[in-house]
């Protein structure tokens, strides 16, 4: 039976109501094909950097372990007192002495002589690197190469490994490692945090609780929002202007006679860390805004109404109750400083160095220049170093998030165990 | 005479109020305009308040009764653009001379709000803190004890004090609220319709409350509810807005005065539902 009403019949009303349902459809697809797009790109980015961290090496021996002792063409298959032994007979008078200097030959361990021989005796040097993709659907073609280049052998080679982390540079790639880019960017981000947090909040509760509605703070809140769109390389001209060469009897420590490295000229940790400190700034600026403005204002009436002051209010009731969000907003503007790459470039921070950082006065590098120094290299093994150190700044960057996850879920379930 | 008469026929408690000439002033309103910007929001308005009594402001929505009341704890500061002109005399001392520091005031002529917002802290802190930073200097075990007995709510929330107070019912949060501005003890207590988001058994204990109050505290209380303004105050003022949305004061008078011989015929409409 078909009803007329002002919405027309039921078979119009179906219609329209299929009709309804389908757009609701077509959108409901097109989201998830954006969703799937991302995820196909994240993880087509994830794929590219472990094929070039793991996979097959050739590698050329400019002493062959045979030599060193009859009838063992590896090392792994030596005895302990052989590989004493072959390190006594095979290394240079120099090194041996200093080698015994720091530790007696006869107190280390296995792996710790196999290490020795092969960095000074058996010296294996890299013929070429494949992918972990290759590696594993073209091993023929791999073999085929080793056979064809006189003395070379294959291994599979994980690139990141314990040894990567605690290296420090090295023109070797084959003992290069990351030790003084990994502590060179704590200290960067220890420096970033101490001089952006305290100033950053500190300005957001000023705008956001203190100043007055007018002109000048409305503009001044304008400026916060475009600085916070600023390139980030124009922050690093900023700092090689101000930190670098203005103040650099302050940044690389001379105006406080402290032992320093001469040659830093003010490119040092303490510069580096301003200037990503400037960059985080407007971040943090109008993430503890927003954490704040999100406190109902009813909580701050209560707080007056029993005869709090305006700062008893701020300290005891606004900022305990928003604390969380900004912590987690200030981890996360930490983890955009971790991965900057080109203010630290800018402000001249070293592409080589194989000292560790001591201290906020000395020259530093980063994992990111790491990174990008590695891969503009033509050899391919740099490739394979620059994939490893990628996935050690993924690792850090998780690390600071989950921190930053913890942190709040610890927080809030202080609260909720209050209730 | 005629008003008492009539309240005696009905059989009104008329005596539960003395006559005004004999009381004391704690707050007396002279005169004053509150405007937000350029829009007056309230217009010449002049009453006494007395010394433990309940003081009940009602009215339309949009008289500002509840600006009125914010003015008198100079709640309207935290408001941008809210200006006052006028005199609010607390105790004889105007309360926006220069001199006067607004955070004294508030201590002294303590707010009860219209939705309960204790802190998101434990029962106990909920009412300590207002104490320590006014610098308390007594027991606090002890004066958490007697806030939460004058409040009526001791009994049922003595054994959980570390608790967070956001757990308990909406109307023991607003009696917490209350104990919480008892505990700075003040002279004067403002209600901005402290019972309108609570259910009616809830409402019961609050009015109950007040009338114990009164006792030890001027209460000033803003209603939208004719029977609550009736059973708990002795003092009605009724506010009006005229058509630039401007409230004024249009008649205020002891409560069974008001509500059995109202002097206006618009409060007489009012107070009989046939606007509001």
């Amino acid at each position: 039976m078909q009803t007329q009403t002002l919405f027309g019949t039921d078979s119009d009303i179906n219609v329209l109501m299929n009709k309804r349902k389908k757009i609701g459809l077509i959108w409901q697809v097109v989201f998830l094909f954006a969703i799937t797009l991302a995820i196909l790109f994240l993880l087509l980015l994830l794929l590219s950097v472990i094929d070039s961290t793991f996979g097959y090496v050739a590698l050329r021996n400019e002493v062959e372990p045979s030599s060193l002792i009859e009838g063992k063409t590896l090392i792994k298959e030596f005895s302990r007192t052989e590989l004493e032994n072959a390190a006594k007979a095979n290394l240079s008078s120099g090194i041996l002495r200093r080698v015994e200097s720091e530790k007696p030959l006869a107190q280390r361990s296995y792996h710790d002589l196999v290490s020795l021989l092969e960095q000074y005796v058996i010296k294996p040097k890299v013929l070429k690197t494949w992918g972990l993709w290759d590696s594993l659907t073209q091993t023929r073609t791999i073999e085929a190469y080793s056979l064809s280049e006189n003395g070379s052998y294959l291994t599979f080679k994980s690139w990141i490994n314990p040894q990567f982390f605690l290296a420090d540079q090295s023109a070797d790639p084959l003992h290069a490692g990351i030790r003084t880019a990994l502590l060179g960017s704590l200290w960067i981000i220890l420096i970033t945090f101490l001089f952006a947090f305290p100033i950053g909040v500190g300005a957001a509760i000023y705008l956001q609780e203190y100043a007055h509605d007018n002109r000048i703070n409305r503009l001044l809140q304008l400026n916060i929002f475009n600085l916070s769109a600023v390139p980030s390389i124009i922050y690093g001209l900023l700092g090689l202007a101000v930190f670098v060469r203005a103040m650099q009897s302050f940044t690389s420590g001379s105006m406080f006679s402290a032992l320093t490295d001469s040659t830093a000229n003010g490119r040092t940790i303490l510069s580096g860390g301003l200037t990503l400190g400037l960059l985080v700034l407007p971040i943090i600026i109008i993430n503890t805004q927003e954490a704040l403005k999100a406190i109902p204002a009813s909580l701050r009436m209560s707080s007056y109404g029993i005869g709090a002051t305006q700062w008893q209010t701020i300290w005891y009731q606004v900022l305990p109750a928003c604390g969380e969000r900004i912590l987690t907003g200030t981890i996360l503007a930490l983890s955009r400083a971790l991965g900057e790459t080109a203010p630290l470039v800018v402000i001249g921070a070293s592409t080589f160095i194989s000292v560790d950082p001591t201290g906020i006065f000395s020259k530093f590098t980063t994992l990111p220049i790491q990174i990008y120094q590695w891969s503009a290299r033509p050899q391919g093994a740099y490739r394979n170093l620059a994939g490893a150190a990628i996935i050690a700044l993924l690792i850090l960057l998780m690390v600071m998030n989950s921190l930053a996850i913890y942190t709040r879920d610890k927080l809030s379930k202080k609260k909720r165990l209050e209730l | 005479m005629n008003t008492s008469n009539l309240a005696e026929a009905l059989g009104l408690g008329f005596e539960r109020t003395a006559l005004p000439q004999q009381q004391k002033t704690t707050i007396a309103l002279k005169n004053v305009n509150i405007s937000y910007g350029t829009f007056l929001a309230v217009k010449d308005v002049s009453l006494d308040i007395y010394e433990r009594q309940v003081t009940a402001f009602i009215g339309p929505s949009g008289c500002g009764k509840s600006t009125v009341l914010r003015s008198i704890n100079r709640m309207n500061d935290m408001i941008r653009g809210a200006s006052i002109e006028g005199e609010v005399l607390f105790n004889g001392h105007d309360l926006y001379a220069k001199d006067v520091d607004p955070v004294l005031i508030r201590r002294k002529i303590g707010m009860v709000f219209q939705k309960p917002n204790p802190f998101p802290k434990s029962i106990f802190e909920n009412i300590a803190w207002g104490a320590r930073i006014n610098g308390f200097k007594g027991d606090y075990d002890e004066l958490v004890e007697t806030s939460l007995r004058s409040a009526a709510l001791w009994e049922e929330v003595k054994d959980k004090l570390k608790q967070n107070a956001l757990r308990l019912s909406g109307g023991q949060q607003q009696r917490l609220c209350i104990a919480r501005t008892i505990a700075v003890q003040p002279e004067v207590i403002l209600m901005d319709e402290p019972a309108s988001a609570l259910d009616p058994i809830a409402t019961g204990k609050i009015e109950e409350l007040i009338q114990e109050l009164k006792a030890s505290y001027t209460i000033i209380i803003v209603t939208h509810n004719m029977g609550q303004a009736s059973r708990v105050s002795d003092h009605t003022a009724f506010f009006m807005v005229d058509k630039q949305r401007t409230g004024f004061l249009q008649e205020y008078a002891p409560t069974e005065q008001l509500f059995l011989n109202p002097g206006h015929k618009r409060t007489e409409e009012y107070i009989s539902g046939k606007f509001g």
